[in-house]
């Protein structure tokens, strides 16, 4: 076997992933050729020293996230549904509207920026909820920040809208 | 007996929430991990780790197990990620241009008196933090489909044609891919890997 050829075979071998058959020939190779047999030992550094690298965990919120936005997700039904109130979309949005309050809760620990994605992470669900017309006039969701009005000059002059 | 992935999903698709739970909390460490290296920032990885989930979850009633669960799992979240690096290429460009070359947003918020505190054997310490930092910079600094090839491969353990399969590539395109990527590491790492020889 040709140096070259060896490319593709390097590190599975060192991996243990090759077939008895290829092994072989991969060895039989390196027995004779030092810059192969120097790659080798030095993808196994390579391997070990990846091997270091600290695994990070997921933080808190992360679940409840994952589950609001699911929560959030529209029930797949017939159409005629459409018109009948389901238990389980007001379900769902009540766990959104818990998972919703809870981050909001969570958000002085933040800082600004971490606030400001939460805030948009918050009002992209809300966005969600509104979809469902379910809660319309649920008393919590008027302690949210309003929509601009079409009549507001601030959005004119280039200002960054306070609700985004 | 734990449920295999693909009965887990499965089940999700016959209406069981509490099975989509269970896959939730085998693969978010290793989702979240994956795009935490691939994008390089923390709250982003959770984003789109989270968007994986809600993807994972809308796809449920088409769910066919004609693959690995863990290969259309990770295909998802490749695309996303490789998708967020390319976006963000043009921006992050300008911000490591005007940073400081010493600077990482990774080291965290511990300040030199901080570090003083908490570890003793400082010197110690700041060396196993200078190594690490540079193993990480080594992996960061790989083109992005070599960089997600290594990932899968060395962290998540995926075989050769689960990978190439992510990565939309041949399976000895793969293999060339991880040659070029273990190329880089080793001469990036060189003082690590000659240490580490001996
Ligand atoms: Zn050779």
């Amino acid at each position: 076997m040709s140096c070259s050829r060896m490319e593709n075979k390097i590190l599975a071998y060192v991996d243990g992933r090759l077939k008895e058959s290829e092994r072989l020939q991969v060895e039989k190779h390196l027995a004779a050729c030092g810059a192969c047999q120097l790659r080798v030992n030095e993808f196994r550094a390579v391997t070990s020293l990846l091997d270091e690298v600290p695994q990070i965990a997921p933080s808190a919120a992360f679940d409840v996230r994952v589950r609001a936005r699911v929560a959030a997700e529209p029930v797949q039904q017939g159409w005629w549904a459409w018109f009948t109130p389901s238990p389980r979309v007001a379900f769902a949005a009540s766990l959104l509207l818990l998972a919703t309050v809870w981050i909001g809760y969570e958000q002085p620990q933040l800082s600004f920026e971490n606030s400001k994605e939460a805030d948009a992470q918050m009002m992209q669900e809300m966005q969600v909820l509104d979809d469902q017309d379910v809660i319309s006039n649920f008393d919590p969701l008027k302690d949210l920040p309003q929509p601009v009005q079409p009549e507001d000059q601030t959005n004119q002059t280039g200002q960054p809208n306070q609700t985004m | 007996m734990a449920r295999s992935d693909v009965q887990l999903m499965l089940d999700v698709k016959a209406g069981d929430e509490q099975s989509f739970e269970l896959l939730l909390q085998r693969y978010r460490t290793p989702l979240v991990n994956f795009l935490y290296r691939m994008v390089r920032a923390r709250e982003e990885a959770e984003d789109l780790a989270q968007e994986v989930f809600l993807r994972v979850y809308r796809a449920r009633k088409d769910y066919v197990p004609s693959a690995k669960f863990t290969t259309w799992l990770f295909r998802i979240a490749t695309n996303l990620a490789l998708n967020s690096v390319r976006d963000n290429r043009h921006q992050r460009m300008e911000v490591s241009l005007d940073a400081p070359v010493t600077m990482d947003a990774e080291d965290g918020d511990e300040k030199p008196l901080d570090i003083a505190e908490k570890h003793p054997n400082i010197e110690q310490y700041l060396v196993e933090e200078a190594r690490k930092k540079m193993i990480r910079h080594a992996i960061d600094k790989l083109p992005e489909k070599q960089r997600a090839a290594v990932l899968l491969h060395k962290y998540q353990e995926l075989d050769y044609g689960d990978i190439a399969k992510i990565l939309e590539c041949s399976e000895s395109a793969l293999k060339s891919l991880l040659f070029r990527a273990y190329e880089t590491l080793r001469v990036e790492l060189a003082p690590l890997v000659a240490r580490q020889g001996k």
